[in-house]
This record gives structure tokens, C-alpha cells and sequence, in this order.
């Protein structure tokens, strides 16, 4: 039974790749399979325009060259691989993970980190009394402490009229 | 003649900005009152001489003065006289003209206003000024000058200021013409709304090297150039408003931003410059971080010239560009020699920026304003390394990369969500101290409230977590803020006997800064929803269609009925023009036209979209190709984005919001006393 069934699965999968495989054979890629591959490439020329919006006649070859491509088959890892061997990383819309631009993935995380660790230990610094204070300083009351508050603003008021 | 006449005053004005600078020092260290005043008097002189240089280049611009290689390059015979007069700003040399314009206007009016008691800033911020402005005009004068002239050289063109020897001048027939992507409306007042928010930028930083050099290190700098801060704010941020819309109207993208590098050379001294008006309060009201405003308003002085350096010289698309370019290394041995001193400043001061009292909580107002300028620098952070990330790959590897959108908005999202989060919760915080239950009783009911709406919104709009996370957090910020209106309003409703609504429009006119910016935080919480709708649920698709046929998306049916192209002799502008039917769900929503215009002279084409914008989505469409003959058919590209408009309508209240908050008060900036003293005690701690 358990046999049955998982040749029957096989089967099944065997059957849904190559009827998809003859579709893809078939029919001539839609704009919208193009333009996914195409969004992940930046021609050389157009700066920051990705290739999918890019309205100039180059781009628009470029296009075609993916719908080609995609038409006979190829994935759009190859794809995207036929266009790095051309024409460099640049094409990419991220720099690829490799060598030097880990650099670009690793930096700001390590920065930012190395921010918030420095302004931790200032606010620990800063938030430790600098003078003994009473031992009552920790239970007073929030209606004290406003008052303290308020007087403090007070006298910061009066020291600045004069 | 002009152009001699125009190049002259500018070089004029340039010697005098170096003589109000020399003046100036020499004025404060030697303690002569006539020196300052002379520098004082120089820098004035400076706005009227450079708008006589600026009125030639107009006039030269206006005129059709070919001859002139800057009038060539940005204006030809078919343009309307008011694109002539903006394409001032059309170039990189005009653009420079025009930051040395604006600063002169600024400086001059700075120097107008009554010293009295800071007396001894002035010569100080006109050293600061006047450097800057000799910068931009020596540039100007030497290195981009707009006034250079088309010599007929021995059968060749050369373009020089001076007739070279046996040189006959040269006039083409018709120049180029302004790029037609900055035709556009938004174009002509996006430029100088950002310049604006640059240059007045300049101000607090002046002032605040004059705080150092002059070793008066309170917090007078800081209230002396708040309001520039707010106005420079501002401008720079509506400017950042139209440099979207603008994209969104006519780059033909069906976005707003990009995260084009000149973008974001825009937005580094935004994040700077909001950090520091968040961060200036804390040294206003505790007398804190006296060292790290210092810093932002240096940082944002050096990224404001960064960002005017990139918008307009290009010089990000390769090494190459930036070494060939004669301006690239100037500015940034300019930057790199202001940062220097400014910080050689901050550290010779060190000890009289000391604290003047210490932080009480980790959770005090003060402490998360800390927090939200950690995540300001964070964001500043991702974005100067994304800039720069290209050129420093092209140095080291000689490999180029490009870094696109996918990088800054993984690297930005949980930062800007973690901002949002502040947003909320910092308004309850009271400065000094504040406890976990402190904070926790006045947050409840706002959270509440907003996992009701988030609740409510799984059950009829997404299941996406991300946008469940996003619109949890935009509810909290909003209820809140309403909540802090609410409050404010019905305590001094109980204590002055007013009706609500005058309670209200009291309170907020006696805090215009405190309530103006609760305006903003609105505003962004209602940007915040049109960035979630487009980032997590634009749809987009494409197709070419026949006369009749359709293409569907998330609802919407978009037929095509009919093509017409035709060309304006008069303009150099072949237009294309689609007309397709819009259903939704079956009804006639009415007709769209997406449209290529074709300029000849430039060899461009304008993708102008047809756009259906209502509160729920924008219809966007995109004509992307067409055959000669209209049966053949033509290619759309559509986009849905979803809540865009609210993005728009956010923008629109922040302004009003900063235009709320910098407005001057009407009251005596010093009121009573005892005013203030029952006014703070009609009010809860927290709501400080």
C-alpha cells in the first residue's frame, strides 16, 4: 500500500515537471516573468534606474535578452549569472556576498552596535548618583520628586532672568 | 558685456567675503569693535553684489546668450521665459550661484539682527559664514564659472571667460536645452527649497562655532538659532516632499523614492538635523549633551555641503568621475578641513560642555531622546555606508556594485519601526525620571487601542505580520498623541474655565513647539500608513494589449481604447498619448491617459503616468511601448499601490505641523512667572 501510494506521488511530481517543463517550451515568457528577473539588474549606464522601469532602447534589449533566455529555458540564477560574466557585479542590484563587499553587510550592524554600547555605559554612567544622596532618595514619593522637580525648574528659571 | 559685468561682481563679491572673514578674526582677537563692525558691513554688502552677479546670469539666460556655454547647456529658443529664469538652478555652476546667493541672504539677515548681549558671537559667525561663502564663490569664480563664453579658436570652439588671442566669439544657433525631466513644476521649486533647507543650515553651525571659539558654551547658541533650526528643517524637508512627488509624477517608476544616491545625499542632513532638534531639548530643559549637539549640528553643516556636492556633480558614478572633475577634490578637502577644526573645537572645549546636571532614569524623556538619536545615526549610518559602499568597492577591487533599494530598506525597516516606537512612547515619558509603572499607567490604554485596530485590521485587510507590526505601531503613536491633546486640553478646560475647543487652540498656541511637534509625530504616524501600503502591497503587471483587450489587477480592469501621437514644432516635443477605460469590479471608473513625451532636441522620453488616486490605492499606468500602427497594440505597465495618498496627505501636515511650531509666538517670548508656574501645575507631570 505504502509502495502504491508513494509511486503514485512520484508519478504525480514527474508528471507536473514536464507538463510544466512543455508549457515553458510553449509559450513566449510574459512581461511579468521578464520583469521579475529584470528587476534584480541595473544596466551599466542607467544609474540607479533598475532594468525593469528603464525606458531607454538599450534596456529594452536587455529585456528582450532575458525574455530569450528565459524562453529557452535557462533559470534566472543563470540568467543573472549570464549578465555578472558580461558585464561585472555592478549589474547587480546587491553586491554579492562575497570578498570586500561583506564589508558593506557587516559594517553598519557592527557600528550601530558599537553606538548603543557606548550609549549604554554613558546613561549608566550618567544615571549613577554622583553624590551620596540620602538613602530616602530611592523610596520617595512621585509627589516629592515632582516637586523637587519643580522647584529645580524654578530656580533654572530664575537663574536665566537674570 | 554681461557676462564680463556678471563675472566681475562675482569675483568682487568674493573678495569681500574674504575680507569680512579677515576682518572679522582680526576684529575679535584684537578686540575692535570697528574691525567687527567692519567685517559686519562687508558681509552685508556681499547680498547686494551677488543678486547684481545672479541678475546678470539671468539677464544672459533670458536673452538667449549662447554664446555663454552655461546658457547653452541649459536653455534653448523653445523654452518659456520662467523655465529660462529656473534653469539658473538647472546646472552644476548656475546651482552654485544660487547656493552663494542664498547664503549671502541668510548671513546678511543674520547679521541685521540686534547683538546686545551676543555681542561677541558676531564675528564669529561672520568668520563661519564668510568662509563658507568665499568657498562656494571661489569655486564659482575659478573653477565653474557660468559666465565662460564660446571662442572661435584657429577653426576650433574652445570656451574660456577671456577672449584667447585671435578669437572671434562663438554663437550657436540654439542651445540645448534644460534636461526635460526638470521641466516639471516640482522640479523648479523642489531644488530651491532644498538649497533653502541646506543653507540655513549653515546658521545654527555658525553659531555654534561662535559658542566654542568664544568659549560661552550654555545653551544662549542654541536658543538663538532655534528657529533658523525649525525653518532649515522645514524647507529641507519640503524639499525631500517634492523631490518625491516630483518622481512619482514623472520618472515614470511607480515609486516616490528610490534610494538614488542623490537622494539620499538629501536625506543624511535631514536625519542629523532632526536629531539635533530632538536632542537640543534636552540640553535646553537638563543641560545634557552639550558635546553631542555640537556634533550633529558639525555633522550636519558637513553633510549639507556633502549633499550639495553630490546633487549636482555626479561624481558618485565612478572614481574616475570624481578625480576628473576639477570641484570633486576641493570640496572634499573643504569638508574634511571644516570637520577637522569644528571637532579640534569641540575637544579644546571638552571640559566647559561638561553636564550641568545628571540623568535620572534610564527612562526619562532625556534618556529615550538618546535612544531616538541612536536611531537616527543608525539610519544616517546605513545610508552615507550605502553611498559610499560603490567607490570604496572601485578603490580597493576595481570592481563596481551597485547598491539598491533591497540593501537600505532591510537595513533601515526595523530602525524606522523602532522610531515609531519611541515616537509613542516618549511623549508619556516625563523628563528627569520616569518608572517602569509611571510609563506603563499612561501607555495602556493607548496600546490597547491600538491592538484593537490591528486586530480588527487581520480580520478585514492583511494577515501580514510585518504590516500588522507597522499599522500596531502607527495606532499607538496616533492614539498617543490625541491622548496628549486630550489631556492637555481638559486640564486647562477645568483650571482657566474655557470651552474644549478654545482649551485646545490655548494650549497650543502657549506650546507652539511642544504641540507643533505632536503634529508632526501625526503626520509621520499618517506618512507611515502610505509607506507600509506601498512597500508590503504594491502590485504591479504588464502586458501588450490590442484595441479592446484588458489586463486585470487586484480588482481593477484596464482596457485599451486608442493611441494618438502628435508633435508641437514650436516646443521640440512629440507626444504620445494612450487612452484606456478603467473598471473596478465591473463599474466604469472612467478613462486614464499614460503618456510618452519625446523631447528631440534632448533624444528623451518622459514616461508621464496616468494615475487614479483615491484614499485606498493609486491606479498607476505606465505607457511603455507601442507599435506604429495602434492595432498593433501597445504595452502598459500598472501598478496598484495601495494607500499611497496618505503618504501625500502626511507630507502635507507636516509641514503645517513645522510651519505650526515655527511661527512666532505672539506673547513675549519672556512671560510671567507665575504664568508659567500655574500653567505647569495645571498640567501632570508627564505631559512636560
Amino acid at each position: 500500500m505504502k509502495k502504491y501510494l508513494r509511486a503514485i506521488t512520484l508519478s504525480l511530481i514527474l508528471t507536473t515537471l514536464f507538463t510544466g517543463f512543455v508549457f515553458a517550451q510553449d509559450d513566449t515568457p510574459t512581461d511579468n516573468e521578464v520583469n521579475k528577473v529584470a528587476h534584480q539588474l541595473y544596466c551599466p549606464v542607467c544609474e540607479n534606474t533598475p532594468l525593469d522601469v528603464c525606458p531607454t532602447e538599450a534596456c529594452r534589449d536587455w529585456r528582450e535578452l532575458i525574455r530569450t533566455m528565459l524562453a529557452e529555458g535557462k533559470t534566472e540564477d543563470e540568467i543573472l549569472q549570464h549578465f555578472v560574466d558580461q558585464y561585472g557585479d555592478r549589474v547587480l542590484a546587491q553586491p554579492p556576498r562575497t570578498g570586500l563587499n561583506w564589508v558593506i553587510y557587516i559594517a553598519p550592524p557592527l557600528i550601530i552596535l558599537f553606538g548603543a554600547i557606548i550609549l549604554f555605559r554613558s546613561l549608566k554612567e550618567w544615571t549613577k548618583p554622583k553624590v551620596a544622596t540620602p538613602a530616602s532618595g530611592e523610596v520617595r514619593s512621585e509627589a516629592s520628586a515632582k516637586r523637587d522637580d519643580y522647584v529645580a525648574r524654578l530656580e533654572e528659571e530664575v537663574k536665566k532672568r537674570k | 558685456m554681461f557676462a564680463e559685468f556678471g563675472y566681475g561682481v562675482l569675483l568682487v563679491t568674493f573678495l569681500v567675503a574674504l575680507y569680512s572673514v579677515i576682518a572679522a578674526a582680526y576684529g575679535a582677537v584684537k578686540k575692535s569693535a570697528s574691525m567687527v563692525e567692519s567685517a559686519r558691513r562687508a558681509m552685508f554688502l556681499t547680498f547686494p553684489l551677488i543678486s547684481i552677479g545672479a541678475a546678470s546670469l539671468i539677464y544672459l539666460l533670458v536673452n538667449n546668450h549662447f554664446e555663454v556655454s552655461f546658457v547653452y547647456e541649459v536653455t534653448s529658443l523653445s523654452m518659456p521665459t520662467y523655465l529660462k529664469v529656473t534653469a539658473w538652478w538647472g546646472g552644476q555652476a548656475g546651482s552654485l550661484v544660487f547656493w552663494s546667493f542664498l547664503l549671502s541672504g541668510f548671513a546678511s539677515a543674520v547679521t541685521l539682527r540686534k547683538w546686545d548681549r551676543d555681542i561677541e558671537f558676531l564675528p564669529w559667525v561672520v568668520v563661519v559664514c564668510g568662509i563658507t561663502l568665499a568657498f562656494f564663490l571661489g569655486l564659482v569664480v575659478f573653477f565653474e564659472n557660468p559666465f565662460t563664453r564660446f571662442w572661435l579658436v584657429g577653426g576650433n570652439v574652445e570656451s574660456h571667460m577671456f577672449a584667447p588671442l585671435n578669437a572671434t566669439i562663438f554663437t550657436p544657433e540654439d542651445g540645448q536645452g534644460l534636461n526635460p525631466l526638470l521641466r516639471h513644476p516640482g522640479m523648479i521649486i523642489h531644488p530651491p527649497m532644498l538649497y533653502l533647507g541646506f543653507v540655513s543650515f549653515v546658521i545654527p553651525y555658525a553659531f555654534a562655532i561662535a559658542a566654542l571659539v568664544t568659549g560661552r558654551t550654555d545653551d544662549r547658541w542654541i536658543r538663538l538659532t532655534r528657529r533658523w533650526s525649525l525653518w532649515a528643517w522645514l524647507f529641507l524637508s519640503f524639499g525631500l516632499v517634492l523631490g518625491g512627488r516630483w518622481a512619482y509624477d514623472v520618472l515614470g517608476w511607480g515609486g516616490y523614492w528610490g534610494w538614488d544616491p542623490v537622494e539620499i545625499a538629501a536625506f543624511m542632513p535631514w536625519l542629523t538635523g532632526t536629531a539635533f532638534l530632538h536632542s537640543v531639548m534636552i540640553q535646553e530643559k537638563r543641560g545634557l549633551l552639550k558635546h553631542w549637539n555640537m556634533i550633529l549640528v558639525i555633522l550636519t553643516y558637513s553633510l549639507v555641503i556633502f549633499g550639495t556636492f553630490l546633487t549636482r556633480s555626479g561624481v558618485l558614478s565612478s572614481v574616475h568621475a570624481f578625480a576628473e572633475s576639477a570641484i570633486g577634490p576641493l570640496f572634499f578637502v573643504f569638508i574634511g578641513v571644516t570637520f577637522a577644526t569644528s571637532i579640534a573645537l569641540i575637544i579644546w572645549r571638552w571640559p566647559q560642555l561638561s553636564g550641568e546636571t545628571e540623568m535620572k532614569s534610564m527612562l526619562s524623556r532625556e534618556a529615550l531622546f538618546l535612544l531616538n538619536n541612536l536611531l537616527f545615526m543608525s539610519i544616517l549610518v546605513v545610508c552615507f555606508w550605502g553611498v559610499i559602499f560603490p567607490l570604496v568597492s572601485e578603490l580597493f577591487t576595481g570592481q563596481k556594485v551597485t547598491v539598491g533599494p533591497a540593501f537600505y530598506e532591510s537595513a533601515t525597516g526595523p530602525l524606522f519601526a523602532a522610531l515609531l516606537f519611541l515616537m509613542g512612547v516618549a511623549p508619556l515619558s516625563a523628563w528627569g525620571h520616569s518608572t517602569i509603572q509611571t510609563l506603563g499607567r499612561s501607555i495602556w490604554k493607548s496600546s490597547l487601542a491600538a491592538l484593537i485596530v490591528t486586530l480588527i485590521l487581520l480580520a478585514v485587510y492583511t494577515n501580514n505580520i510585518y504590516a500588522l507590526l507597522g499599522f500596531f505601531l502607527v495606532s499607538f503613536v496616533l492614539f498617543v498623541t490625541f491622548q496628549e491633546f486630550w489631556r492637555g486640553a481638559r486640564a486647562r478646560q477645568k483650571t482657566q474655565d474655557e470651552g474644549f475647543f478654545t482649551a485646545l487652540a490655548r494650549l497650543m498656541g502657549r506650546n507652539r513647539r511642544r504641540y507643533g511637534g505632536y503634529i508632526i509625530h501625526i503626520s509621520i504616524a499618517v506618512m507611515a500608513i502610505g509607506i507600509l501600503g506601498i512597500e508590503l502591497f504594491q502590485t504591479e503587471t504588464q502586458g501588450t494589449l490590442a484595441q479592446g483587450e484588458e489586463l486585470n489587477i487586484s480588482g481593477y480592469t484596464v482596457q485599451y481604447r486608442e493611441l494618438a501621437s502628435w508633435g508641437d514644432q514650436g516646443k521640440g516635443v512629440n507626444y504620445t498619448r494612450a487612452v484606456v477605460d478603467i473598471f473596478k469590479n465591473g463599474i466604469y471608473l472612467g478613462e486614464l491617459n499614460p503618456r510618452i513625451d519625446y523631447y528631440a532636441e534632448a533624444e528623451q522620453n518622459m514616461t508621464i503616468p496616468g494615475n487614479r488616486s483615491t484614499l485606498r490605492d493609486d491606479l498607476y499606468i505606465l505607457l511603455v511601448d507601442w507599435q506604429p500602427v495602434s492595432s498593433g497594440g501597445a504595452t502598459f505597465k500598472i501598478y496598484v499601490n495601495p494607500l499611497v495618498n496618505w503618504m501625500w496627505i502626511g507630507s502635507l501636515l507636516f509641514i503645517a505641523g513645522i510651519i505650526f511650531a515655527a511661527w512666532p509666538d505672539r506673547e513675549p517670548v519672556e512671560e510671567s512667572l507665575q504664568k508659567k508656574v500655574t500653567q505647569r501645575t495645571s498640567q501632570t507631570s508627564a505631559a512636560d
